[in-house]
């Protein structure tokens, strides 16, 4: 009894002082996910401050659900927790309306903004102005097993159907051997299983909305499109599918347990990794899959540092949010870690670069992909929103969230795609109708 | 100061007058009522700002993400809460949830207890390893039972089933509940355990012994001497766990996010889900309420059917 | 005589055997987990799992060189106890006038402090921010001292109650007689015949606190983040993570685990909520 509490007193004196610590330099706090090259980025904040002396970077690493829900409270409640904010294609244009966000501008001239990819750039703006540096960029592609094509006789064309996946996917499904044909995502979330399913659907000829803002989930081209998913995935994908995200996707994919696999360019630099992947040299690339049309096949997203208007250091913060985005960041990411590990998806100038090309496996089909893949033209039928994977309005969030949970319930068996999509077109009419759309 | 020198005092005292005592009691009383207010009133503030907020924004129009439009909507809110598809999925799985890991924690918890009240070899050791699972952080326990044992790939539940010829388990596809109830029941039998240790210890052997020598079998001495001993702290177990079973949200959030569909969607998460996923602070609110109207009604009926055992002792 | 000393010798066996594979089957995700720990990311993720294996220590010499774990860990051990302490002020008066100044409301009292318990607490979150943000507590410590100490009173009042229940009141009488002040009463009498009572409640709260990871992760960003915004950052991200989270999550609960063994007696000794005669 004792010990505790004279170490609580203690404790309590140190807490009084604690905070109360004054530094000469000024503070910068950086939200920012778990992923790989953000981690990179990280561990070379001591070169920053190293050649500014003056700044002190604070990191606050979160996995991607919890910074988002913990960016947007702090963001919308104007909290002025985090100096820069790392924000996704998806909030960025809904934030700079919101005038959230401070916009980039005046960069300086060796940042040379011409050099990011328009499509990257305009995902990131709004009416023209830009309020995000693009820290890494992704669309979508195909990875199969070169050696499993091989032996069974059968070649990826450029750009496969879906139909062909599938036929593909039955010949190499072997179970009993743990090789699963064709692995997809299938756990629930709009940035998860609702990735892959709506490039899916774009394919197939869906959209999320018409141009009167009504969802069409109970229409033909999206119960193909779910009906082909589930049937796929039940038939020659993993199990345990329904509990898939990315990473997950990619342990299996890396550990040789998948023949095919539909997901993000910047799992090519994981998978040819041998580190990190026992199948490394054998991995082909190509493009998404089409299907009806090769229009929103590939997404398009990118991973933005942006700066809320609520920081109380917004000059310093602009100064390392251009240091994180440049060139001469990338060089370091380069010189320190090997040319494969680049910030992808961002930059021509990456892809001019022809060291990174013959290192970088993945990189021909990426910037292929970048290149298809346009956010404000992705479906078959004219839609009213921006947005390949998404559309960039609010509501999409908590609707594609529960549509996401309908369709990995579907997959899971715990109910059938029709109730699936029923369900979702009143869940989708009534949210919409709460935002006042009609 | 120790304890033999007040009992000292009190042989040395005589009993007190009458009119000391009277005047005694009025200030007993205002001690009493400046020694509880300090609790209390950090409660009240603690309820009732936050409450009062609370309440207020479940009457307006609140997204987050739409600043400034802040409408006053009436009941809007609380139709749309409870009209929501997850809302009964919700209240049903929350019932499922805490009512199935009482039943696990209390049950096993006493066969637990029971079983280690016999002095062996290696108590000690047996007893810590037992209530081990308390000390983990939820978050910890759901990714490691998630990722580590019930993957169905390279999990040691796979392994198992794969070492016996089975096709292994997909559980959060198949069993999605039952898998949460299993990762919460693990964390929360220890404390049973912990509880009902403790209340093993003062039970009386010599009057086990006699029921033993007078030719009563251990289901016997179990059923009518061991139990009624513990009706006490299992109805403390009872109470304790509900409070923290009926918001159970960290295993959910890091296993199953509430599906597949909703099946594993509980009230906590359902307000979780409208508060941070869909920034509709007007909704989460009024969900919020109603939770706490469900956690209320919940705890009148505990309190009426345990509620005695708590409160009146000694 | 004699076989009946065989088989209660054979009862013993069993019961030592049992007791045994039943503690080794719950603790076994523990030690799965600390195993895991030390595997490369390539043998976790191995199938069948792998129990024998070159150890390694590389997933801790990652970590190290990625978060700064002395400062996570230094922030849960101020928070924790801080929030403990400023609990015990308040509860043990509450507790002390709840059982020798027992009135028709003390009852309700301590039900309704209880029923505060059950609101969750995401329901809140948005007020509590905003809150928060107007007092200047985001992202400190004494922030989540405060909502600790709030969240935990409740149990920490009605376990300081039940013991003090059990003390007979004439003791306190005498001591008044003699001329002692509440506060002398407390101190003096109080709190070395409770102390056991006292000890696991102390004990409890301090595992809650280490533990709450919703306030933690929502209301904290970098200088006053404890270890369980340090398992955040650790959960779930890009390429193979089994190992490494075993390890951060074996240094997260470490502390508070073996704080827990130590005080083992202790806990199973004065965990009784007063429920015990």
């Amino acid at each position: 009894m004792k010990k505790p509490l004279v170490l609580s007193v203690s404790v309590a004196a140190a807490i009084a002082m604690g905070s109360s610590l004054a530094i000469g330099a000024t503070t910068v706090t950086i939200g920012t996910v778990n992923n790989g090259d953000m981690i990179r980025m990280q561990e070379l904040s001591g070169e920053f401050e190293k050649s500014h002396p003056d700044i002190k970077l604070d990191w606050v690493v979160l996995e991607e659900n919890v910074l988002r829900q913990r960016l947007t409270t702090d963001i919308a409640t104007e909290g002025g927790q985090f100096d820069v904010m790392t924000i996704g294609m998806y909030e960025a244009p809904i934030w700079g309306e919101r005038g959230w966000l401070e916009p980039m501008k005046d960069l300086p001239a060796d940042y040379d903004l011409e050099d990011i990819f328009p499509a990257v750039r305009n995902g990131l703006s709004v009416e023209g102005i830009l309020y995000g540096l693009p820290f890494y960029s992704e669309s979508s592609m195909t990875y199969y097993r070169k050696d499993l094509f091989e032996q069974a006789g059968l070649t990826m064309p450029e750009r496969p159907t879906w139909d062909q996946m599938r036929d593909f996917a039955k010949v190499l499904h072997k179970p009993d051997q743990e090789q699963y044909g064709l692995c997809l995502r299938g756990k629930a979330g709009w940035g998860e299983n609702m990735a892959i399913v709506t490039t899916l659907a774009n394919s197939f000829g869906a959209r999320w909305f018409d141009e009167g803002w009504k969802p069409e989930f109970t229409g033909e081209a999206w119960t193909n499109t779910i009906e082909f998913y589930v049937d796929a995935l039940n038939n020659y994908g993993p199990p345990g599918v329904s509990s898939n995200g990315f990473n997950e996707t990619l342990a299996l994919f890396s550990s040789g347990k998948c023949a095919m696999w539909v997901d993000s360019t910047v799992a090519g630099s994981f998978v040819t990794d041998p580190s990190q992947s026992k199948v490394g040299d054998q991995v082909g690339f190509a493009l998404a899959p089409k299907q009806v049309t090769e229009k929103g096949a590939g997404w398009l997203w990118s991973w933005a540092l942006a700066i809320p208007v609520s920081s109380d250091a917004k000059d310093v913060a602009t100064e390392f949010v251009t240091w994180a985005t440049s060139k001469a960041y990338s060089q370091l990411v380069a010189d320190k870690f090997g040319i494969a590990a680049m910030p992808p998806g961002s930059r021509a100038s990456t892809y001019a670069n022809a060291d990174y090309m013959s290192a970088a496996p993945f990189a021909a089909k990426t910037l292929e992909s970048m290149n298809n893949a346009d956010p404000a033209d992705s479906t078959l039928k004219p839609s009213p929103y921006i947005g390949i994977q998404f559309a960039a309005i609010p509501e999409f969030q908590s609707i594609a969230t529960q549509v996401g949970k309908l369709v990995s319930g579907a997959l899971a068996g715990q109910m059938s795609v029709d109730q699936a999509m029923k369900s979702a077109q009143s869940i989708a009419e009534r949210e919409m109708k709460r935002a006042r759309y009609y | 100061m120790s304890i033999s020198t007040v009992q000292d005092g009190v042989s040395a005292v005589s009993a007190p007058g009458p009119t000391t005592v009277k005047a005694d009691r009025q200030l007993h009383n205002r001690v009493g009522l400046l020694t509880v207010s300090p609790s209390v009133l950090a409660l009240l503030v603690w309820m009732i700002v936050p409450l009062a907020m609370t309440i207020y924004f479940s009457l307006i129009r609140y997204n987050l993400l739409y600043p400034g439009d802040n409408e006053f909507v009436g009941l809007e809110n609380y139709y749309f809460f409870l009209t929501d598809e997850g809302f009964v999925h919700g209240a049903l799985n929350t019932l499922w949830l805490v009512g199935a890991t009482l039943l696990i924690s209390v049950v096993a918890g006493v066969l637990i207890a029971v079983l280690v009240d016999t002095p062996f070899w290696g108590r000690g050791i047996v007893r810590v390893m037992l209530i081990s699972p308390f000390f983990i952080m939820p978050t910890v326990s759901a990714l490691v039972w998630k990722n580590l044992l019930l993957h169905p790939v390279s999990g040691v539940f796979a392994a198992v089933w794969n070492f016996f010829g089975a096709t292994p388990v997909d559980w959060f596809a198949e069993y999605p509940l039952q898998a949460i109830i299993l990762i919460v029941s693990w964390q929360w039998v220890p404390f049973a355990v912990l509880l009902l240790m403790t209340a093993m210890q003062s039970l009386d052997q010599e009057q086990k012994e006699a029921a033993r020598l007078d030719g009563a079998g251990p289901i016997a001495i179990f059923w009518h001497i061991t139990l009624p001993h513990l009706t006490r702290p299992i109805a403390v177990v009872v109470m304790i766990e509900t409070i923290f079973l009926l918001s159970i949200f960290a295993e959910i959030f890091t296993t199953t996010g509430g599906g597949p569909g909703y099946e594993t969607t509980n009230l906590a998460y359902l307000i979780y889900s409208q508060a941070l996923l869909q920034f509709d602070v007007g909704m989460a609110s009024a969900g919020g309420l109603v939770a706490v109207v469900i956690a209320n009604i919940a705890a009148f009926i505990l309190i009426r059917m345990i509620g005695k055992n708590l409160t009146e002792k000694a | 005589m004699l076989t009946l000393k065989q088989s209660r010798r054979l009862q013993t066996v069993l019961i030592a055997t049992l007791a045994w594979l039943v503690a080794l089957a719950i603790f076994f995700p523990i030690f799965w987990m600390i195993l895991t720990s030390f595997k490369t990311e390539i043998d976790a993720f191995a199938t069948p799992p792998q129990l024998f294996f070159t150890p390694t220590l590389e997933n801790y010499v990652h970590i190290d060189e990625r978060s700064d774990y002395f400062h996570f860990a230094w922030n849960s051990v101020v928070i924790s106890f801080g929030s403990t302490l400023a609990g015990m002020l308040l509860a043990v008066p509450a507790a002390y006038s709840m059982a020798f100044f027992e009135t028709k409301r003390t009852k309700s009292t301590l039900l309704w402090m209880l029923s505060t318990k059950m609101l969750p607490p995401v329901g809140v979150l948005v007020p509590i921010y905003l809150l928060f943000k107007d007092a200047g507590l985001l992202d400190t410590k004494t922030g989540l001292v405060i909502i600790y100490t709030l969240i935990n009173l409740p149990i920490m009042v009605w376990m300081v109650y039940t013991y003090f229940k059990e003390i007979p009141k004439d003791i306190l009488e005498a001591a008044r007689l003699d001329g002692a002040t509440p506060a002398q009463e407390i101190y003096r009498v109080l709190l070395p015949i409770g102390k056991g009572g006292l000890a696991s409640t102390v004990l409890l709260s301090l595992i809650l606190c280490w533990n709450e990871a919703f306030w933690s992760l929502n209301l904290t960003a970098s200088s006053a983040a404890p270890l369980t915004a340090m398992v955040a950052s650790y959960s779930s991200p890009e390429g193979l993570f089994w190992a490494k989270l075993s390890a951060v999550s074996t240094l997260a609960c470490a502390p508070i685990l073996i704080f827990g063994w130590l005080s083992q007696k202790q806990l199973v000794r004065g965990l009784s909520f007063g429920a015990v005669k």
